[in-house]
């Protein structure tokens, strides 16, 4: 067992336990979006930071991919973890001013007003889905592509893939893109089921361990009708 | 101790000892990126079909190949031109006018940074740096740098490429001098002064490839690729090379450090080997002269 201090409180966890984990169990809030159960730690949406250290070496890092180390004193909510908190907040809301889920974070975390440019992109790129459709789907059907400023995320050639089996489990995950999957943006559909309107369930009959993340599927109810 | 014992053992193995059938099944992670590469230097780019390939033999996911494959600036998904211009916009090239030189070989070429002319001739491509600042603005072609380059020489650089820009001035460049070989096995002189090419006698062996056997008469110019042959050799092609003399192959027991073609061994009059890459258009050889060797 390991002892570590959060916010003043010690507390003995094993060895292998993130940050996150211990803090969370301590019942502290750390946002997050880009960290699910189930899932690998990713560390890419950063707002689990978290300050670690005594002062006045102190340094912020993402407490979801940080294990826990013997004596190490956590803060989960000091003023400077606050701001870079807020301005990643700032910074995701402006590549997606879109996602209800960015939104009612930053009305959490009081930001009023925004300083960057809006770029209405319906991505950011944390990874969910790519780890989804891995390690649970088992199906690696979409993945990052590029580099920089061109990093997507998709399927090879941007074609359907043969391994998709429509599962919807990546738009269930996804924080940033509720209408990518709606009819209003139908070319980016990651997997397309609900784009051609094709009902999904129908081709999934192949898959014995179907699990369907479609809710409202819409594909579903166009059928009963 | 043992480990020692076993990583030396590991080293001195043959490569086709059945190792790689063994990668096949586990599929260790490695050795995706050599793959790729080996792809884009025999097509130019990576098609399609080759990745799937890639992804069915090795049971790695396309998503994995695709992602390794659009990452690395030296991999292409569509076909590439013959020649590859490469304009440096580096800091240094940049405030040197680099971007005045990047404009003009668009406007030459008719086509943006990162195309393809329609005629498959050149592909332009912009580089952020090729640490070469000192010489800025810096020009790429086909590996041939071109140095402090202004917008008024840019069509000579073209020009340059259209012609071939490995043709080396023969009468004017320093580099190139004759050499005189003879057959490693037999000795008997391999110069042959009754076809010369390149004004100096050729050196003449006989050489076989799929059902086609002839002669082949190449350059004694060290520097100079000219050949001539009885039958054409398609590019690409790994040909055995005989001694017209003793009829013996030719053959050396060294790999070409540039494609992995057998090296074809020849003495050297007054000292020395050069080895010449069997491999019809690859210009892998090396030429050592009693212990100092220059590839």
């Amino acid at each position: 067992m390991i002892t570590i201090n959060i916010n003043g409180l010690d507390l003995q966890v094993e060895k292998g336990t993130t940050l996150l984990e211990a803090a969370r169990f301590l019942g502290f809030p750390i946002p997050t979006l880009c960290h699910m159960e189930g899932l690998s730690p990713y560390g890419a949406c950063r707002l689990c930071v978290v300050e670690i250290g005594e002062s006045p070496r102190t340094r912020l890092v993402s407490s979801c991919t940080y294990p826990v180390e013997e004596g190490l004193r956590v803060r989960t909510a000091s003023s400077r973890v606050l701001k870079a908190r807020r301005m990643i907040l700032e910074l995701l809301l402006a590549s997606c001013p879109q996602s209800k889920i960015i939104q009612d974070l930053a009305s959490k975390h009081e930001i009023r007003q925004q300083r960057f440019r809006q770029e209405h992109d319906d991505c950011i790129l944390c990874g969910l889905c790519v780890r989804m459709c891995e390690e649970q789907m088992a199906a690696k059907a979409i993945g990052f592509r590029g580099r920089g400023r061109t990093r997507s995320i998709g399927t090879p050639f941007d074609i359907k893939s043969e391994v998709c089996r429509l599962c919807g489990g990546c738009i269930y995950v996804c924080p940033a893109c509720q209408l990518r999957c709606t009819y209003s943006d139908p070319e980016k559909a990651i997997c397309g089921g609900c784009a051609n309107i094709s009902p999904p369930c129908v081709k999934k009959e192949k898959f014995d361990d179907m699990m369907c993340y479609m809710d409202p599927c819409v594909a579903c109810e166009i059928k009963q009708d | 101790m043992s480990s020692v014992a076993e990583s030396a053992g590991d080293s001195h193995r043959a490569p086709d000892d059945g190792r790689r059938e063994d990668d096949a099944d586990t599929f260790l992670p490695g050795g995706l990126i050599s793959a790729l590469e080996e792809i884009q230097a025999r097509y130019g780019y990576l098609p399609r079909e080759q990745l799937l390939e890639i992804a069915a033999t090795t049971g790695r996911s396309l998503v994995d190949i695709y992602g390794v494959a659009t990452f690395y600036r030296a991999f292409s998904l569509t076909p590439r031109g013959r020649h590859l211009v490469s304009a440096c916009l580096g800091t240094a090239c940049h405030v040197r006018g680099g971007p005045a030189i990047a404009q003009e070989l668009e406007h030459q070429l008719g086509i943006r940074a990162g195309q393809t002319t329609p005629d498959n001739e050149f592909t332009l491509e912009t580089v952020n740096c090729l640490g070469a600042c000192a010489l800025g603005p810096v020009v790429v072609v086909d590996g041939h740098y071109f140095s402090n380059v202004r917008t008024a020489g840019v069509k000579d650089i073209l020009e340059k490429a259209r012609r071939g820009i490995d043709r080396v001035e023969i009468d004017t460049d320093q580099r190139i001098f004759p050499v005189e070989v003879s057959c490693a096995r037999c000795n008997h002189s391999l110069m042959d002064p009754r076809h010369p090419i390149d004004n100096y006698p050729s050196i003449r062996v006989t050489v076989s490839f799929g059902n086609k056997h002839g002669w082949l008469a190449i350059s004694s110019l060290y520097g100079s690729y000219n050949t001539a042959a009885e039958h054409e050799i398609p590019s690409l092609t790994i040909v055995d090379m005989f001694c017209p003399h003793c009829h013996a192959e030719m053959i050396g027991a060294g790999k070409c450090g540039e494609c992995g073609a057998p090296m074809v061994p020849m003495i050297v009059r007054g000292g020395g080997m050069v080895q010449i890459c069997a491999r019809r258009g690859c210009k892998g050889h090396i030429l050592d002269l009693g212990g100092t060797s220059i590839e």
